[in-house]
């Protein structure tokens, strides 16, 4: 099957609140191409965590879709009955969270809870369910999978429960795994493993991987196109070596001098980008990244800037990139 | 839904006093409670002044009058006005309720605190007192307090003090416990704070909020508590027209005027209603959701 | 000229009481986090002690601070032997060393504004005749924060803004040195810099020394001098950072500064550095406790605890096989 796995064109997303409308997605155009890992990354308040749960629909009562589509597979996510889009949930789109702890129930065994996910499988057996669990549990490299089967989340390091949770997800072989933010809470040797995972597992499964995380390094090591979130918006996306080697967008390039791992002279004086995330209450008509941008002209205050292509499937959102129009 | 005494409270600044009225506000079940509560007070408070007739005024021709105009709750076999004792009631009630929950608050607290911040085995020796008080039977407590010490509003008050002290010394306790975990105690403890002034200025007031309002919904049970002991009669001894007192004198009378225990009920029940009705509106909108908006 | 001397320091956890340590059978009741550490800080220096979870660097952290018992050894601290009564320390030595903890937020008492907060050690240490609203204006001027920030509360401060604050709280009497729990962690990379440049600039105009404690290798290379690696209670290594980032002796310090993923996809990894997790702390492997992991590991490494040795000068390591040798 060919097509793009995932299609989000023009989402715009707002929560509403007490203090008025917070405008936390705006006009957001990216794919996750079939096969491919798509990292997405922002920093606090960019609206990746959302991004991912408007995909799976899973945001809370105060949000509020304003506009945009999220093609799976070709047919609308968001116009899809609830029925449908829980028996889409799961099985063709999963999901991985940060913390393993709380996404696993802490009161039942894991086999348990592998088994109750192929609840749809009427016609397996629990035998059938189970020798698939194990076979899930190998493929994440859990050593010893078969008496790993009947013990409790509790029982296994964090490093573990995030494979299992892999492994959970994995179970129905979805064409969609969102994995957000699964290394933050892990330490440096575990996250170099757990990349490593979901890297041949995607090689294995030919699966695509929407990878969020706010780790450069992460994001480089394993995926295969990046799009770069602030503040609601996608300011920049492409593939990954264009958006490391040649960033366009003042901001993906103010991310990367940042990355204390990418500066190569011992430094006491490391680059930071001044002034705070923005207000998402009211957007002004102008660039959002003007107010911290080194660069910005005054055309950057008074307008929005539009998509520009800055090369082949490379998209800048900025007045001063050169290119054609997106 | 149980309030979460060890969640940091963010501190009642004027602008989410201000939010907490505007919810308080919209609430139904908040308003009738808050209404129902500020009636009992306001009775409490000016029960010498509104009272219709002298509550302890014994009027022998007027006896059995059913309700009328003149008399709402009708008369007593002695020929009291029944509306005036229980208004004068109230007072007794509003009482005994709010100064044992507020004693039993004060010693709870301090015991609590100590138990959850202070060493092991002081921990382990109250906990088994407070363990020992909370699993006796409430009521056989008190007659047994009662009996020893004679019927009076001091033993009553004692009684109640003795039985809702380890509920509020656990609770803190609890709390206290987790907080001393909690990253902001360490910070205070490597500034080299002594323990008093972590427990004084740094744990008590995060766990005083939740308390106060949970405090505040025992107070019908108090006073519930004080009704069944006079009905018993080991409680406040007559004259005094504690709503137990009339419901008690009532009941021998059903059959004459029935109307006597019906007023002695009702009072109870707004008490309890408006009581319960406030502290858990005000509990709901006083926690996770106000920290989320401002 | 060192300012903080540690030896042999020992430090446990009680994780179950005597009896129940006889009834379930257990061989200690004890686990250790902290084993036979030793170093010195120089003042004026940074240390950063480096470890993932399990290595013991925060109990280490507690230890020097006074807010965890000492099992053994000594902490001595500008000539003098504050822990030898067994107490936490005591007041002087509480206004001298002061600690920054690891969640920016959490470790502010949510109902004290920020200048109670900041000029808590003044009224801790009994220091009545300061006047602490200016003293706060002092402190929020010196980590660049505006003067109205003193009216607010800790929920109404970003992790930026309660990073300083806590810098602000940890400066207020002048110490001589501070240490610094994760002082970046969940801050973003944009901000990091911001608190580390403001306490470089810090150290720089007050003389301060620091002991940093984190997993970030990437900010280890950046703020420290001397860099120590942790493992499971234990300095495995410990040298100039510079030396240790160009040519690591120990084959975990090897393991994680390749397990850092690098911003650059041409850097990309076919194998992670280091399989396999640490062990229990409850059940300890023999000899070298790294020996499960290591590639390299032989039979003596399954029998013995390798010694510190000196890989090269002024460096430390504990293997039997490091991978820098002393040609001397």
């Amino acid at each position: 099957m060919t097509g793009d796995v995932l299609d989000i064109r023009g989402l715009s997303l707002r929560f509403d609140t007490q203090q008025g409308a917070v405008h936390a997605l705006r006009n957001i155009d990216m794919t996750v191409p079939r096969g491919e890992i798509v990292g997405v990354v922002g920093e606090s308040g960019s609206g990746k965590s959302t991004l991912a749960l408007a995909v799976m629909r899973l945001l809370p009562g105060n949000a509020v879709i304003a506009s945009g589509t999220i093609a799976f597979c070709g047919s609308d996510l968001l116009k899809l009955p609830e029925d449908e889009m829980r028996a889409i949930r799961g099985t063709r789109i999963s999901m991985v969270f940060q913390d393993p702890m709380t996404s696993l129930n802490p009161v039942r065994s894991i086999g348990w809870q592998m088994a109750d996910i192929q609840y749809r499988d009427r016609a397996a057996s629990a035998a059938q369910k189970r020798a698939k669990s194990l076979e899930a549990l190998q493929g994440v490299g859990i050593p010893d999978a078969a008496s790993q089967l009947d013990r409790f989340p509790f029982q296994f390091s964090g490093g573990m429960r995030q494979r299992i949770a892999i492994a959970m997800s994995l179970l129905q072989k979805p064409e969609l795994l969102i994995a957000d933010e699964v290394t933050t809470a892990l330490d440096v040797t575990l996250e170099a493993q757990i990349l490593h995972l979901l890297r041949e597992l995607r090689k294995n499964i030919n699966g695509s991987i929407l990878f969020i995380s706010h780790n450069l390094g992460a994001i480089a090591e394993i995926c295969d196109r990046v799009v770069v979130l602030y503040a609601g918006e996608v300011v920049e996306s492409g593939p990954v070596g264009e958006i490391f080697n040649r960033p366009r967008h003042p901001y993906t390039k103010a991310l990367i001098a940042c990355d204390p791992a990418r500066i190569e002279t011992v430094t006491r004086e490391l680059p930071v980008i001044a002034g705070d995330v923005p207000n998402l209450h009211r957007i002004p008509e102008a660039c959002i990244f003007a107010p911290r941008c080194p660069v910005a002209i005054d055309r950057c205050h008074t307008e929005r800037p539009a998509d520009v292509m800055a090369g082949p499937s490379h998209r800048a959102r900025c007045h001063l990139v050169a290119g054609g129009p997106a | 839904m149980s309030v979460q005494l060890s969640d940091p409270h963010p501190a009642l600044t004027p602008a989410r006093l201000s939010l907490l009225w505007r919810r308080l506000k919209g609430d139904p079940m908040g308003l009738i409670g808050l209404i129902l509560v500020l009636i009992v007070v306001f009775c409490g408070l000016f029960s010498p002044w509104i009272t219709p007739f002298d509550p302890f005024k014994i009027i022998v021709p007027d006896r059995f009058q059913a309700p009328s105009l003149t008399h709402l709750m009708g008369t007593d076999n002695l020929g009291r006005d029944v509306f005036s004792r229980v208004i004068a009631g109230s007072r007794i009630a509003l009482f005994v309720g709010v100064s044992t929950i507020a004693i039993a608050l004060a010693i709870g607290l301090s015991l609590g605190l100590l138990a959850g911040y202070g060493p092991r085995w002081l921990d382990n020796l109250l906990l088994l007192i407070f363990d020992s008080i909370y699993s006796f039977p409430t009521v056989i407590l008190g007659l047994t307090v009662v009996t020893l010490l004679g019927a009076s509003v001091a033993t009553l008050m004692f009684v109640v003090i003795v039985i809702q002290t380890p509920a509020y010394a656990r609770l803190t306790r609890t709390a206290a416990l987790s907080l001393k975990n909690s990253e902001y105690i360490q910070a205070i403890e490597s500034l080299g704070a002594s323990n008093f002034r972590i427990i004084a200025v740094h744990i008590l007031p995060n766990v005083v909020g939740p308390l106060l309002i949970i405090a505040s919904m025992d107070i019908p049970s108090v006073v519930a508590l004080e009704a069944g002991l006079t009905y018993l009669g080991m409680g406040i001894p007559p004259p005094a027209p504690s709503w137990g007192r009339i419901l008690q004198e009532g009941f021998g009378l059903i059959r004459v005027a029935p109307w006597i225990v019906v007023s002695g009920g009702i009072p109870l029940i707004i008490t309890t209603l408006g009581f319960t009705f406030l502290g858990e509106s005000l509990r709901d909108h006083l926690d996770p959701r106000l920290r989320r908006v401002v | 000229m060192s300012l903080l001397k540690v030896r042999s320091l020992h430090v446990r956890y009680a994780i179950a009481g005597p009896v129940k340590a006889m009834i379930a059978g257990l061989t200690s009741r004890y686990i250790d986090a902290v084993i036979d550490v030793a170093f010195n800080v120089t003042r004026g220096s940074t240390l950063a002690i480096v470890g993932e979870s399990g290595s013991g660097k925060t109990t280490l952290a507690r230890a020097i601070v006074g807010l965890t018992p000492i099992a053994a050894g000594t902490i001595e601290f500008g000539g003098r032997n504050p822990f030898a009564s067994g107490g936490g320390g005591g007041r002087a030595y509480h206004r001298e060393v002061s600690m920054m903890f690891q969640d920016p937020v959490s470790s502010l008492s949510p109902r004290r504004t920020v200048q109670a907060l900041i000029t808590e050690p003044f009224i801790v240490h009994a220091m009545k005749d300061r006047d602490l609203a200016a003293e706060a204006r002092r402190l929020l001027a010196l980590v660049g924060l505006p003067h109205d920030f003193a009216s607010r509360y800790p929920h109404q401060l970003s992790g930026g803004q309660a990073r300083r604050v806590g810098v602000a709280r940890a400066i207020a009497l002048n110490p001589k040195l501070i240490i610094a729990d994760e002082p970046t962690a969940g801050l973003d990379v944009s901000v990091q810099g911001e608190i580390l440049n403001l306490l470089a600039r810090l150290q720089g105009e007050f003389g301060l020394t620091y002991v940093i404690i984190t997993h970030n290798l990437a900010v280890v290379r950046h703020v420290s001098d001397v860099a120590a690696i942790m493992y499971m209670g234990r300095f495995v290594e410990m040298g100039p950072t510079a030396e240790i980032f160009a040519r690591p002796a120990h084959p975990y310090a090897a393991a994680l500064i390749a397990a850092q993923p690098h911003p650059d996809p041409g850097k990309r990894r076919t194998e992670p550095a280091l399989m396999g997790e640490v062990s229990s702390l409850r059940n300890r492997p023999s000899g070298c406790e790294f020996h499960p992991r290591c590639s390299k590991a032989k039979d003596v490494c399954r029998r013995d605890a390798p010694p510190p040795t000196e890989p090269g000068p002024k460096r430390m390591v504990r293997c039997h096989f490091p991978l820098v040798q002393n040609r001397a």
